[in-house]
């Protein structure tokens, strides 16, 4: 009983002052006495967590020997034997397990980014429509949320997939959007900038510019804060940012990149950067999904802004866009940021639903690996520490940025 | 004296506004809002009559209407359903119980669940194995809450008896649905033969059962003040938290089995359930700590004031202020479960999904009619967590949380 009331005690409780403790030490026996029973409650939960842990693995060592499977990870430099649909890395099957691993959760960081980037314009997009002022649109808007909200992502991606299969025209007859891209069975067919021999300098002097842009930005910004002196920061980086690649431009010779048009061979198309309806089918759904959840939690963020921030704003005579930019906007991404952070998470972990569609993320190539090799139990310790890894990178730091936000409280 | 009737006229209340004023103040106030009503309209014609089309004359239904119990129970003996129907009679009774108890939104719920049950009854196709008298059995529903309303007011049922009732309801639905082998009558059907919204319902509501006192407990241990407690919980908490759910249904499936001595055989849908509980646990445990903080720490004060102890204060003065206002987040916990046991289809748990996957892979002719078998899936799906989706807003506002 004492040992549970230890326990429940939350962490924040004042503790007891240990003089009391060291007062009547000799008059307590050592089992009433709290600081002996504190560590003993610490000692048998480690206790008993070990020893469920130490259980487990005995057993799954027995289990492994019974049916002589290995337990090592040597397994990963063996050739994989099987081939990947897309990769954005030179692959062939005779390369290792963990080379096709490696492309595996580079295919699954791919979607995962790009999915974030378009579902964060298409969430604003709606907070826009459902926050608009003319009816229709703000139902339309809700309408859109509520079917996302309330159908399975799986069915949603499986709809998705069929559409992306049958619903489309065959590679003859595909649909030409400006780019060019096309549309078709098969996917999406892009128009991709490659580099061309002499285009090293305009890539350094690209990088270059976003380095010095960002350095210069928050420098002046800085003194900009300290001195009250304006210091143009905003118009100094733009002006670097769009300076030094035009130099670059000029040391390439004028040609830095050309287009890789695709071009229709046969029954295919050859260049230009393929996507695979896999891809189109898990983007497009995970895109449409996660965007009604990210106008919801924007919504909500914008509505936490209190009305007299606005009626003050308004009367001390600021333009529509300085109010939103200067008043609602950092206010309204304190409210935001926490619970935008949690979908952008969940979108990279709803990515693994690629498996049920065929995309070869981490997961699909896991389970190959399953089946072709066996090794259930470190594939999965694999999947799941990649997981838990970019999980905590990406709240890591998007934790820091919202902290130098919640920081600007006053 | 004209000055009184001047005012008195002014003084009259406007004239209620008009249906030109109100579409001329929410949709024409604007050219721009102008234009964007008209595209909306189009867009709104376009896809409604494309939709509409497509339902009644592009799309061929066969594959939900020939099976309409395969999508609720799957497989489960014929000759056994009217333990099922036990079931929903049961639930019919306690939700026309609790509609007169409570707030009118258990009575949305259960006329929802009346409607789809008369969904069933009225089902607009013939099927052999759905017979009359079991058709007609599902439309009585509507009669029985009707008696359990009526029941409810007599006063020998208290609240509190309706809760302990509808805690024994789980037990005695898995007592009804497994059999057990002590009476002849209900005769053991295995789990292998479960499936559809049976299974989906079971996995749902099974897991957040199971895993509210796991997350209850984890939340208590994440603000223990011994340190070794904080850690285990926090490690698991957010461990859990940064998986897919898929990644732990496969670890349960493929990886618990060797966990376990190899004595030990577990059911393919009880490692399915406990994979979802350890899942969702971390997600209660989340959900509980929120309202642990929402409680302010002058009641725990106050407590040891009284000499209270520890575990006094937490079961008797904190934990039911938390927990009221934990109830609308595990709602929606609720809901988001109740969606995502379709991944359970990846390690071949026979749920609504999967029954679907495998009543197009039934006949060949079937293939080409993926649009229709998982547009009526995602319908059920929508209803039944718009339902409750609806129902937690309504929860949320009679219980005025975030109203203080």
């Amino acid at each position: 009983m004492r040992l549970i009331s230890l326990i429940l005690r939350p962490n924040f409780a004042p503790e007891k002052s240990t003089t009391n403790a060291i007062q009547f030490q000799s008059q307590v026996p050592f089992w009433r006495d709290e600081r002996v029973l504190r560590i003993a409650a610490q000692v048998i939960s480690a206790i008993v967590v070990i020893g469920l842990l130490y259980w487990g693995i005995i057993n799954v060592i027995n289990a492994a020997e019974q049916r002589g499977l290995s337990l090592g990870f040597g397994f990963l430099q063996e050739s994989a034997g099987f081939p990947i649909g897309e990769s954005d890395l030179p692959y062939d099957p005779s390369r290792s397990f963990l080379y096709a691993f490696l492309v595996g959760v580079l295919n699954t960081l791919k979607v995962a980014i790009v999915g974030v980037f378009f579902a964060t314009i298409l969430g604003t997009f709606g907070v826009i429509a459902r926050l608009s002022s003319n009816w229709l649109v703000s139902r339309i808007a809700l309408v859109y949320i509520e079917f996302h909200r309330n159908i399975p992502l799986l069915v949603l991606l499986l709809i998705w997939f069929n559409v992306f299969i049958t619903g489309l025209p065959s590679v003859e007859q595909s649909i030409v959007l400006p780019g060019p891209i096309y549309l078709n069975q098969r996917g999406l067919q892009l128009t991709w900038p490659r580099l061309t021999p002499h285009g090293t300098p305009f890539v350094i002097t690209v990088i270059l510019a976003i380095v010095l842009a960002i350095l210069a930005w928050v420098y002046l910004r800085r003194i900009q804060e300290r001195t009250g002196r304006s210091t143009y920061f905003a118009f100094i980086s733009l002006g670097i940012l769009i300076l030094l690649p035009i130099i670059g431009f000029l040391l390439s010779s004028g040609e830095p990149l050309r287009a890789d048009v695709p071009v229709l061979s046969g029954f295919n198309f050859i260049g230009g950067y393929d996507l695979s309806p896999e891809f189109a089918a898990l983007l497009v759904g995970l895109v449409t999904y996660t965007a009604a959840f990210i106008a919801e939690v924007v919504r909500a963020g914008i509505q936490a802004v209190d009305r007299g921030q606005l009626e003050a704003a308004r009367s001390v005579g600021l333009s529509y866009s300085q109010l939103l930019s200067l008043v609602i906007i950092p206010q309204a991404l304190r409210v935001i940021i926490p619970p935008l952070i949690s979908q952008y998470l969940n979108l990279t972990k709803n990515s693994s639903l690629a498996i049920f569609i065929g995309y070869p993320g981490i997961f699909f190539i896991g389970k190959t690996t399953i089946n072709q090799a066996g090794r259930a139990v470190q594939v999965i310790v694999l999947i799941m520490a990649v997981y838990l890894s970019i999980s905590l990178l990406t709240s890591l730091i998007l934790n820091i940025y919202n902290r130098r936000i919640q920081l600007v409280e006053r | 004296m004209t000055t009184a009737s001047e005012s008195q006229s002014s003084l009259r209340p406007p004239e209620p506004p008009g249906i030109m004023t109100w579409v001329r103040k929410n949709l024409f106030n604007s050219w721009f809002n102008g234009i964007l009503t008209i595209v909306s309209l189009v867009l709104i014609f376009f896809i409604v009559s494309g939709l509409i089309r497509w339902i009644f004359t592009q799309a061929d239904w066969e594959p939900v209407l020939k099976f309409p119990l395969n999508y609720m129970v799957g497989q489960y003996p014929r000759d056994q359903l009217w333990r099922i129907g036990l079931i929903l009679v049961m639930y019919s009774l306690l939700l026309g119980m609790s509609w007169r108890k409570w707030s009118g939104i258990l009575g949305v719920l259960g006329l929802t669940y009346a409607g789809f049950l008369l969904f069933m009854a009225f089902w607009p196709a013939p099927v052999p194995t759905l017979t009359f008298w079991i058709r007609a059995a599902l439309a009585a529903n509507l009669g029985v809450i009707a008696v359990g309303y009526l029941l409810g007011g007599s006063r020998w049922i208290s609240p509190r008896i309706l809760l302990i009732a509808w805690f024994f309801s789980l037990l005695l639905s898995l007592i009804l649905l497994y059999g057990t082998p002590l009476l002849d009558v209900l005769r053991i059907v295995p789990t292998n033969l479960w499936g559809g919204l049976l299974v989906t319902l079971i996995l749902a509501i099974g897991s957040i059962v199971l895993s509210f006192p796991i997350g209850v407990a984890l939340a208590l241990g994440r603000r223990s003040s011994l340190p070794m407690i904080r850690v285990i919980c926090t490690v698991y908490i957010e461990a859990i938290r940064g998986v897919p759910l898929i990644s732990i249904l496969f670890m349960s499936s493929l990886i618990l089995p060797l966990f376990l001595p190899t004595e030990m055989r577990i059911d393919r849908l009880i490692r399915a359930l406990l994979g979802m509980t350890l899942f969702s646990a971390a997600y209660s445990a989340e959900n509980v700590r929120g309202g642990l903080a929402a409680v302010p720490y002058g009641q725990t004060e106050a407590a040891k004031a009284l000499g209270h102890s520890n575990f006094q204060i937490t079961a008797l003065i904190v934990m039911p202020q938390a927990l009221r206002a934990v109830i609308p987040p595990i709602v929606g916990q609720f809901i988001s479960l109740f969606k995502d046991t379709t991944l359970a289809s990846g390690v071949a748990v026979l749920e609504l999904l999967l029954v679907g996957r495998s009543m197009l892979q039934s006949d060949p002719a079937y293939i080409r009619l993926q649009m229709e078998v998982f547009g009526f899936i995602a319908v059920v799906f929508w209803i039944l967590s718009y339902m409750m989706s609806h129902a937690s807003r309504r929860i949320e506002t009679e219980l005025g949380v975030g109203e203080r």
